[in-house]
């Protein structure tokens, strides 16, 4: 299995999101926590981008992050997964290494 | 003996805003010490790391960048630096440190330390490592 | 702490140390060594000025490996083994010879 990214900045404030996109190979999983999450959001200024991104790569999403930040399920863009915790551990072992951009 | 584990470390913090290129550059220095395969990535703000002319004086903190010049004596021979950033920047590679080492394999030759690689090039190379470091 | 000589005083720091690097001279330097009970003889010298040189030139001082691969290529192969350097300090070549060149102490190394 290729590389898991993790990001867990807001794509408002960092470009975190951009450098992952921009590096990551086809067939990589990208898994968004912490404020990343709003990342995953449908009608944002980056939701193109995570809609394209959904056609090349296994995104997922921490739920609990998005129940923290009061970000209803029904709005995150079609494609992504909703991970637990259990779910994020998971991903973490499959994958042959995991990158997490600053 | 132990199996030879391939190790990248990603930089893309500017070096003097914070102390993120320092660290990474200690922990560099002090991981060679386990001869595994280390190479050194440096992408978006990162690529400022490696400035030529750095003189850091008039701020009074130590200037480190004549240390990425030593990397060579600890093996560290693999320094990726992505294409797009630089040219973000306004940068090109003329404008970094002229970082080489010596071939023991080809009568001690000198080569380049920096591979100016692009985006699509580094994504290869992430994807072939086993254990990743961010600064 | 601090070391004196000549009736004056340079600070270090609690391993003996220089905490200013410029407080360094030759000076100093034996009589840090004599402090532990050491003569420095010029195979001493060929190491601590090595030392100094590369700490101006990359701002570090070497690991140990590098400085013994280092000595070995500029001051002949004899020279560049750990036993001819823990023979020379034995307290261990990077820290005791970085010591007498007033170099800080290297990060993770013996």
């Amino acid at each position: 299995m290729s590389v898991l990214h993790i990001i867990n900045k807001s794509p408002f404030e960092k470009n975190s999101l951009d450098t992952c996109l921009r590096l990551a190979k086809k067939g990589s999983a990208i898994l968004l926590i912490e404020d990343a999450i709003y990342a995953a959001q449908k009608n944002t200024a980056v939701a193109d981008k995570i809609i394209a991104a959904v056609a090349r790569h296994s995104v997922f999403a921490l739920a609990p992050d998005l129940d923290a930040r009061g970000i209803d399920e029904s709005t995150v863009v079609d494609g992504i997964s909703l991970v637990d915790y259990e779910g994020f551990v998971r991903l973490a072992t499959e994958y042959h290494a995991v990158q997490s951009w600053l | 003996m132990p199996q030879i584990k391939k190790f990248l470390y990603v930089n893309r913090k500017a070096p003097h805003g914070s102390i993120y290129a320092l660290e990474s550059l200690e922990v560099v220095l002090v991981g060679a010490a386990f001869d595994q395969d280390v190479s050194l990535a440096f992408i978006d703000d990162g690529v400022y790391q490696l400035m030529l002319n750095q003189n850091t004086n008039g701020i009074g903190v130590k200037n480190f960048s004549p240390t990425y010049r030593a990397l060579s004596d600890y093996d560290i021979n693999q320094i990726y630096v992505e294409k797009e950033s630089l040219e973000l920047r306004g940068l090109k590679q003329e404008d970094l440190l002229p970082l080489t080492w010596e071939d023991e394999d080809e009568d001690w030759a000198e080569k380049d330390s920096i591979q100016v690689v692009s985006s699509e090039e580094l994504g290869d190379i992430i994807d072939k490592q086993d254990i990743i470091f961010n600064f | 702490m601090s070391i004196e000589l000549d009736g004056k005083s340079y600070e270090t720091d609690e391993e003996g140390y220089l905490v200013n690097m410029g407080d360094w001279n030759d000076a100093l330097a034996s009589a840090m060594a004599r402090e532990d009970g050491a003569e420095l003889d010029s195979n001493h010298w060929e190491v601590i000025n090595f030392l100094r040189d590369y700490y101006e030139e990359y701002q570090i001082a070497p690991a140990v490996r590098v400085l013994t691969k280092a000595i070995g290529k500029r001051m002949g192969k004899e020279k560049g083994t750990s036993k001819y350097l823990y023979e020379l300090f034995p307290y261990g070549p990077a820290k005791q010879a970085c010591k007498y060149a007033g170099l800080p102490k290297p990060t993770g190394c013996v």
